[in-house]
């Protein structure tokens, strides 16, 4: 760094200005100019005060820079701590305890939110599968998602069938659709493989969209039926005749934080069958087998692995989480429409992927929290998300470009 | 020698009903390659070459940079279609099949430079090649099955044996990509081996080890054939490791075969002293 910045007091006043100049420039139009809606005409408004302060502070940052680069030498960056398998699975259970008091001691508000976290816990965990795992590059993993979720609602609407009948449809229906894209992208790879993926994902949207007859186009499917406790309607009363509610059968008052408690609860068992079955795979021959073929493709074929069948294999598995959370979630918001399953989504889902470290399931349960929380908890600065989301991401891959909790190997030892 | 029109659409292959043809002269021979070709493009890379490997022999196919060596190793294995010429394991068409199916019958190959599966560690490296023998369920495997336990201990077991055999038993949970350049090469041979090959292919396997690994490896590859009744077929430009260990030897020069043969008449043969020391 040192020996690109110029030297001499002259060179560097330059190289200081010159940054202030780019400074204003793109400052300008963001801070410096506003909209100002004036009765029915929109007028121009310069500030140029944000934007004075915003060069003056990088005019100084770039003077300044040569003699803080000295004193930072001796700085390092803080180290995140290496977590070893056996302090990750206390982590997780530590974790797991939190989870279950949480409904209890939370207020609805945060019950509700931890509950949306747990929706991207199942989903991260589900394209850690398929990216972290078997190293495919996903950009459409929304759409199973979606597909997951339209596959309740439709269902339900044309055939009234009940939220338990439907989950396990749902899974199977992205699995399906997993399975399906699979044979397109088998040869490909990397960005190839990340262009077709992301193309996939927009398809099944449009196609949600513009199929208005079935799906209902924008306006979606809305009125989908919350899920019932095995049987037993959760509602203020009960929607047939003669029927018993939740409440009635316990003999207590009807309270809505009942409902919000049993989504969460709901929404944590998903999340623990899918760390279940994630935290299993990768110990049987499957979960080797993906994490050979995202090493070398060719040595797996050389010993006689069918790179088709592992491949197909990870983005089914991926897919079928993504269908439970996506049927999870239609019945928690009671409205599906294809605005939930835009390409952002999955940005969000690979951001918490890459931001847990690739392959690391407690990584990707932290990063889950971390991204749906801070949102939630930043509501002021609502306005400037996306910039906050990007700059913490590139940060991000500039300290630590293996993740907040890189995965640790091995996950099989050979006793001596 | 070389017959074209005898070629059979390599296409017309399936996996499921190998075309048989006729035994070998020799009765006992495990490999047979006939008239291979393959062109890129306007390169002609492989042209007209044909051996047999028996059954544990070891076989070496030496030549200049270049010679076209390790296109006749894609070829055999699969990870090339030939544009002719045959290739039979045990009188079956081989070629025109998948690598994955090859590797399947039981001709297994290293690399030149070493394509283990870096980010697992050297254990997991021989459970991944034991893949195929591995044919517990999805279901087994979550619930974790006595059955599910007992394959994977049964692996572990085999796999425990084959790093023992190849002196890496004390790196077992080291990372492959952490290892040593020469217990790179030892796993990838282990990891051949614990596949059962009937041929194990070695593709320059003792480039980049120093004069102690090169008897070591010799011995290795001895040791492999005599007890576990493995045919090697070798590609390597160490001529003390060929010499020493090979039972016959293809020279091959720009993509033709010139000399085949035991090493004392290859040694010998004026093409090939040729094409090594080039012309007086």
């Amino acid at each position: 760094m040192a020996s690109a910045y110029p030297q001499g007091f002259a060179a560097q006043l330059k190289y200081a200005s010159i940054a202030a100049v780019l400074t204003a420039i793109l400052v300008t139009p963001i801070f410096g100019l506003h909209l100002l809606r004036v009765g029915y005409r929109i007028e121009l408004q310069a500030d140029w005060t944000p934007v004075l302060l915003a060069a003056l502070a990088v005019f100084v940052f770039q003077m300044l820079r040569p003699a803080m680069a000295r004193q930072l030498k001796a700085v390092p960056w803080p180290a995140m701590p290496q977590i070893q398998p056996d302090q990750q699975r206390k982590a997780t259970l530590a974790l797991l305890v939190v989870a279950l008091v949480w409904p209890f001691i939370g207020s609805r508000g945060a019950v509700d939110i931890a509950t949306l976290a747990l929706i991207y816990v199942v989903l991260g965990l589900g394209l850690n599968i398929v990216v972290g795992f078997a190293g495919l590059l996903d950009l459409g993993y929304v759409g199973f998602y979606a597909v997951g979720g339209y596959t309740y609602a439709l269902l339900n609407s044309y055939f009234g069938l009940s939220f338990w009948v439907c989950l396990p449809i749902a899974g199977g229906m992205a699995a399906l659709f997993g399975f399906l894209l699979g044979f397109p992208v088998l040869r490909l790879r990397g960005d190839y493989l990340a262009i077709v993926t992301l193309g996939f994902g927009e398809i099944i949207r449009l196609l949600l969209n513009n199929m208005t007859t079935i799906t209902g186009g924008p306006d979606g499917v809305s009125g989908i039926p919350k899920p019932s406790v095995f049987g037993i309607e959760m509602a203020r009363s009960a929607s047939t005749e003669g029927g018993t509610t939740f409440h009635e059968m316990l003999g207590m008052d009807y309270d809505g934080m009942h409902m919000v408690i049993f989504l969460y609860l709901l929404a944590l068992l998903l999340a623990g069958i899918t760390l279940f079955v994630s935290n299993r795979l990768v110990r049987m021959p499957i979960g080797r087998a993906w994490e050979a073929l995202r090493d070398d493709e060719i040595a797996c074929r050389s010993l006689g692995l069918s790179p088709t069948k592992v491949k197909l294999s990870a983005f089914t598995l991926g897919a079928m989480f993504a269908g439970f959370a996506g049927s999870f979630f239609a019945a928690r918001q009671g409205l599906v429409n294809p605005e939930s399953f835009t390409f952002i989504e999955s940005a969000l889902i690979l951001a918490i992927v890459v931001l847990g470290g690739m392959g690391s399931q407690l990584g990707v349960i932290l990063a889950a929290i971390l991204l749906t929380v801070l949102p939630e908890l930043a509501r002021g600065f609502a306005e400037y998300r996306m910039l906050i989301f990007g700059l913490v991401m590139v940060l991000m891959m500039i300290w630590r470009p293996q993740g907040l909790l890189p995965a640790t190997r091995p996950h099989l030892e050979l006793p001596r | 020698m070389n017959a074209p029109d005898q070629v059979i659409d390599a296409r017309a292959v399936g996996s499921g009903s190998p075309v048989t043809a006729a035994p070998s002269a020799t009765g006992k021979s495990l490999l047979t390659v006939s008239g291979l070709q393959m062109r890129f493009g306007g390169l002609l890379a492989v042209d007209g070459v044909e051996f047999d490997v028996r059954e544990g022999e070891v076989f070496a196919i030496i030549g200049p940079n270049g010679a076209g060596k390790t296109t006749v190793f894609n070829c055999v294995g699969g990870f090339y279609q030939p544009t002719a010429g045959n290739v039979l394991l045990d009188g079956n068409r081989i070629d025109g099949l998948p690598s994955h199916l090859v590797a399947r019958r039981g001709l297994v190959r290293t690399f030149q430079n070493i394509r283990l599966f870096k980010s697992l560690t050297a254990v997991e490296n021989l459970m991944v090649a034991q893949h195929q023998e591995m044919k517990s369920g999805l279901l087994a495997g979550l619930f974790s099955t006595p059955a599910f336990r007992k394959s994977e201990h049964e692996a572990l077991t085999r796999a425990a044996f084959w790093l023992e055999r190849v002196g890496l038993r004390d790196l077992a949970n080291r990372e492959a990509g952490t290892l040593a350049y020469g217990h790179q090469r030892r796993l990838e041979i282990a990891r051949c081996m614990i596949t059962r090959p009937r041929l194990l292919m070695l593709d320059e396997p003792a480039a980049g080890l120093n004069p102690q690994e090169k008897v070591e490896l010799q011995m290795l590859i001895d040791q492999l054939r005599r007890e576990h009744g493995v045919s090697v077929l070798l590609i390597e430009h160490d001529m003390n490791l060929v010499m020493g260990i090979s039972d016959r030897i293809l020279v091959m020069e720009y993509g033709k075969p010139i000399a085949t043969g035991v090493p004392e008449v290859v040694r010998n043969d004026p093409r090939v002293v040729k094409a090594y020391l080039g012309e007086e």
